[in-house]
């Protein structure tokens, strides 16, 4: 998703003879597909072509070699057109090993070409991958195309010269091939090159061997075109996708983890407050952790804390002092710091807390994404606690998010969780970087003089926050705590009127937050019809692709897609109730249905999906079907 | 400004506040001391911030006119480190209770004293959960009968300081509610940088009465407590008797100071820089020894936000914190009216 424009001209997206490609890059754990697919997808949009990826990897982090359980894989989408997913199925597979055939080779489009090293397809590696003959000689793959490749020994034969040992020289094989999928692509090797030569400056051989390997798999693709031989019936030929259209602009490629940790930084600059991030290591949050702490010029301190509980209650303990305190975590993390957002909403310190969601419960898929913490977020506290939920929908969208996390958090004097996925997190895209002059700013005023009438902590302004005073300051010496206190004073009162009182008054400031929001808007399509499809989160890209094919089809169908999950946007239940149906597409059992159900008395239809990997355009596109007949 | 300079006086410290405790309880005295001691520090009530967790002991911070902050249960150390880091200046005073600091925010409670946290850490040990009503705690001991454990308690009890020392504490210090030299054990841990420990013997007059008896009682204190004083010899029993360390079995003994010559007694002298020492008086087992009060150890290392601040500050040397350059890095391209420029 690189530009507004697609989203502003939805009805009509793509030139002209626009394309796209799905390549999917899959390999033992070992064999750094995860590096390769980044760098592919560098060069990618470099080009200009727009893109989305989907890194897909193991929790294991050296499973053993060659087994089914360790394929790591890293699809990407490319186009001369808006792309919103990492694609249904792949054109092209590139197969490292017999286990990475196994596990992918299903999700190739039929008559897609694969790329397999015949040289990994030995014995062994046939048995660990469950094969009992060659797939590569058997037969078995004949409604693909077919391409064998030695890549093990043209590898070892173009770092020869490096005088490497073999295991060392075979980890080149990565940039042997992503130097034939750039002849592919027609995609310049320089950025790579480059990149090698500084990710290696200590160690000049080893980048040598690289880019040889890299220069060796081009060439490779250039002489097998011109010599046409068989190699497996598959064809080697050339195919350039052009740029797509976006924006004028300046552009990067993010992702999640990387916009989330921007935006941080951007928001706390923009309330004029230095960031206070405790953390605790967990996939896939630790990334923030480690983008944040590099970032200290910034006045960004970082803490690892020995525990997520640790971690969120060293972030309130940094607010009470005047920082801006923030913490992030997974599921499981999330879950032991229930107790820490009850003290922030009580004792009303701002605060923002970051869900990158994975499979759950427990453990779950720590490596997988899913949508399955909606309602620990909204409801997963003791007490009546509200908090304000925002969800991001992309990398791109993550940056925003986080600003506007950071802006409710100050100026309603509230923990906020801010809900990414694992998906969001390790996706990269193409990103118009904003110019932040045009980034509106939200400074915040402590209370620095006794008021008139004297200290009272917890009175309150028309939002209902209250005052934020830093220790510190002479006179406004105040005690709070996760106690319930009076009214105004802030002083211990669990008096039955006064907990009546503070209940609601909690309840209507989080409410109040939908007063300072945008109205939601609809994200294609029409206000009012058949079929609104709701969405939140990473759903968007297939949701979006699912609604524009069948708008072009002539379906009456919307895409709404939520951003602000608690509290919801002030005129929702009128626009739902504007269409005669609705579907909630969710990685989970439902939970989005259900809120929705509850707030506005509507037949929110449920379509779920809880196998660890987004929705395909295709199943979106067949809940459509259903729901319009 | 000057330390030790008076700029307050004790009312200055106290809050309107009513005080909620059992009549009688340990943490009456314990407030009095340090709303007593802190004029002498020469200190600000708005540079001063006590956190405390849950428990009764927990309650103090709402009865000292400075910023306070009551967290939940056990975290109060973590709260505390997320303060200071946020503004090292702040003067912080984490008040916990046995089961606070060492059941629920054992965790927590190690990793402060580990990092070395500026800050005094005031642990009410009155052996009992009081809030809770009279539950067994990690300090009650063995054969404690409570509602939970009506056949008395079966596990053994952790040491505050043992627990502390190992956790790599550079300040340890033992007190008693009511014992009038709690000031001077406050004003050591004050001034020493770095993570302070204290350990006050408190009576919880409800739940378990009189547990210290034995040897803070005033009447036997004489020959039940260690008084230390860095520099003095180890004497007791008005200077009848003396702790010496017995140099075949490396353990410390009680021996007999004839006419006042606690030289010829082998008596030794308190360094409170001596950590083996330390954990000998620490682990001495009361009834055979007298119970050792007072500075225990004291030996100042450098402090977490000092290493925090310092590594900030370096990192960020030469740098400047352009939020548009900050997003424009790595590779980057640009598109037109035209199209991209490729
Ligand atoms: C998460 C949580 N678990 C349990 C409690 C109940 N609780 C409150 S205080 C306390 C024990 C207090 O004992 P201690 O720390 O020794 O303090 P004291 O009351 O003896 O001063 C317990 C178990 C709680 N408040 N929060
Ligand atoms: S229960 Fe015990 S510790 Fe708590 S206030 Fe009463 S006497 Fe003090
Ligand atoms: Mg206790």
């Amino acid at each position: 998703m690189a530009t507004a424009l697609k989203q502003d001209e939805p009805n009509s997206p793509n030139p002209e003879g626009a394309e796209n490609v799905v390549v999917r890059f899959a390999g033992d754990s070992g064999d750094g597909m995860q590096l390769t697919g980044g760098q592919f997808t560098l060069s990618t949009a470099l080009a200009g072509s727009d893109l989305a990826t989907f890194p897909d990897f193991p929790a294991e982090i050296r499973a053993p070699q060659g087994t089914l359980f360790g394929v790591s894989a890293f699809q990407i989408n490319f186009g001369s057109r808006a792309i919103e997913t990492a694609g249904d199925e792949p054109d092209v597979l590139i197969a490292m090993n017999p286990a990475a055939l196994k596990t992918n080779v299903d999700a190739l489009r039929e008559g897609g070409l694969i790329i397999a090293d015949e040289g990994e397809f030995g014995k062994r590696n046939l048995d660990k991958a469950k094969y009992e003959t060659n797939p590569l000689e058997d037969g078995s793959l004949a409604k693909w195309q077919l391409l064998k490749l030695n890549i093990s020994q043209l590898t070892l034969d173009a770092v020869k010269p490096f005088g490497l040992g073999n295991k060392e020289a075979l980890r080149s094989k990565n940039m042997w091939t992503l130097g034939l999928a750039l002849w592919m692509f027609e995609r310049d090797r320089q950025p790579i090159v480059d990149w090698l030569k500084n990710k290696f400056a200590k160690l000049p051989a080893v980048a040598d061997a690289n880019i040889a390997a890299l220069n060796a798999g081009h060439a490779y693709g250039e002489t097998a075109e011109i010599s046409g031989d068989g190699l497996g019936g598959g064809h080697l030929t050339q195919r350039k996708v052009g740029a797509a259209p976006s924006a004028p602009g300046t552009y990067r490629t993010v992702t999640g983890a990387e916009s989330i940790s921007l935006g941080l930084v951007a928001g706390v600059q923009l309330a004029g407050l230095e960031m206070f991030f405790g953390g605790y290591p967990i996939t896939p949050a630790s990334a923030i952790l480690h983008h944040l702490s590099r970032l200290k010029e910034f006045g960004v301190t970082t803490f690892q804390a020995e525990d997520e509980i640790a971690a969120i209650a060293a972030a309130i303990g940094a607010s009470y002092a005047g920082k801006l305190g923030i913490t992030s975590s997974s599921g499981p993390g999330i879950a032991l710091k229930g107790e820490a957002m009850g003290l922030a909403i009580m004792t009303e310190l701002p605060l923002v807390i970051i869900n990158s969601q994975r499979g759950g419960p427990s453990t779950g898929l720590p490596t997988k994404t899913e949508q399955s913490d909606l309602y620990q977020a909204v409801y997963g506290r003791n007490g009546d606690a509200p908090m304000p939920v925002i969800a991001a929908r992309s990398p791109s969208d993550a940056f925003f998010c986080a600003i506007e996390a950071v802006r409710i958090a100050v100026q309603y004097m509230t923990p906020v969780m801010l809900l990414t996925d694992g998906y969001i997190a390790n996706a990269a895209e193409p990103w118009q970087i904003p110019d932040v002059s045009t980034l509106e700013p939200f400074p915040v005023s402590f209370l620095k003089d006794m008021p008139e009438g004297g200290l009272k902590p917890y009175s309150r302004d028309a939002k209902l926050a209250r005052p934020w005073i830093k220790p510190g300051t002479p006179e406004l010496m105040h005690r709070i705590g996760g106690i319930e206190k009076a009214i105004d004073t802030g002083h211990i009162d669990y008096a039955p009127a006064t907990h009546q009182q503070m209940t609601e008054i909690r309840r209507d400031k989080v409410l109040g937050v939908a007063e300072s929001i945008a109205d939601q808007d609809v994200a294609l399509g029409e206000k009012g019809g058949k079929l609104a499809v709701v969405g939140w989160g990473s759903t968007f890209g297939p949701i979006h692709q699912a609604v524009r094919r069948a708008v072009a089809d002539g379906k009456d169908v919307a895409h709404i897609h939520i951003r602000n999950i608690w509290p919801l946007p002030k005129n929702l239940g009128d626009l739902l109730k504007s269409y005669d149906n609705i579907i909630v597409p969710e990685m989970n059992t439902g939970q989005l249905k259900t809120l929705l159900r509850d707030q506005f008395l509507v037949d929110a239809k449920p379509v779920n999906k809880t196998s660890g990997q987004p929705f395909t355009i295709a199943e979106i596109d067949a809940a459509i079907e259903e729901n319009l007949s | 400004m000057n330390e030790m300079t008076k700029i307050t006086t004790l009312k200055d410290w106290e809050t309107d506040q009513e005080v909620r405790w059992c009549p009688g309880c340990g943490d009456y005295a314990i407030l009095k001391a340090v709303q007593r001691t802190m004029p002498e520090l020469g200190v600000r009530p708005e540079d001063t911030l006590f956190i405390s967790g849950i428990g009764c002991s927990s309650r103090f911070p709402y009865y000292m006119e400075t910023y306070g902050f009551h967290t939940i249960h056990g975290r109060a150390p973590a709260v505390a480190t997320g303060a200071k880091l946020a503004n090292p200046d702040l003067d912080v005073w984490i008040i916990t209770g046995d089961g606070d600091a060492l059941s629920i925010g054992g965790n927590h409670t190690m990793h402060l004293l580990r990092r070395n946290l500026d800050c005094q850490i005031m642990l009410f040990n009155n052996e009992i959960y009081g809030l809770t009503k009279g539950q067994y705690s990690p300090t009650s001991r063995v054969g404690t009968t409570t509602p939970s454990t009506p056949y008395g308690s079966v596990d053994r009890p952790a040491s505050p300081c043992a627990f502390a020392l190992g956790a790599g504490a550079r300040f340890i210090a033992r007190g008693i509610d009511i014992h009038k030299d709690l000031t001077n054990v406050l004003k050591a841990a004050h001034a020493h940088k770095g993570a302070a420990f204290i350990e006050i013997f408190q009576n919880c007059i409800v739940y378990n009465k009189d547990v210290f008896e034995e040897f803070a009682a005033k009447k036997t204190a004489a020959s039940t407590q260690l008084l230390l004083g860095n520099g003095e010899p180890m004497l007791f029993e008005k200077g009848a008797k003396g702790i010496t360390l017995n140099r075949d079995t490396l353990e410390l003994e009680v021996v007999d100071v004839v006419d006042g010559d606690w030289q010829a007694a082998g008596v030794i002298v308190h360094d409170v820089t001596n950590k083996s020492v330390a954990h000998m008086l620490i682990d001495m087992p009361f009834g055979e020894f007298p119970m050792a009060i007072g500075v225990l150890y004291d030996d100042p290392r450098p402090t977490f936000e000092a290493a925090v601040v310092e590594q900030n500050a370096k990192a960020s040397e030469g740098k400047k914190p352009d939020l548009q350059s900050l997003l424009n890095k790595g590779q980057t391209w640009t598109v037109t009216e035209d199209g991209p420029e490729l």
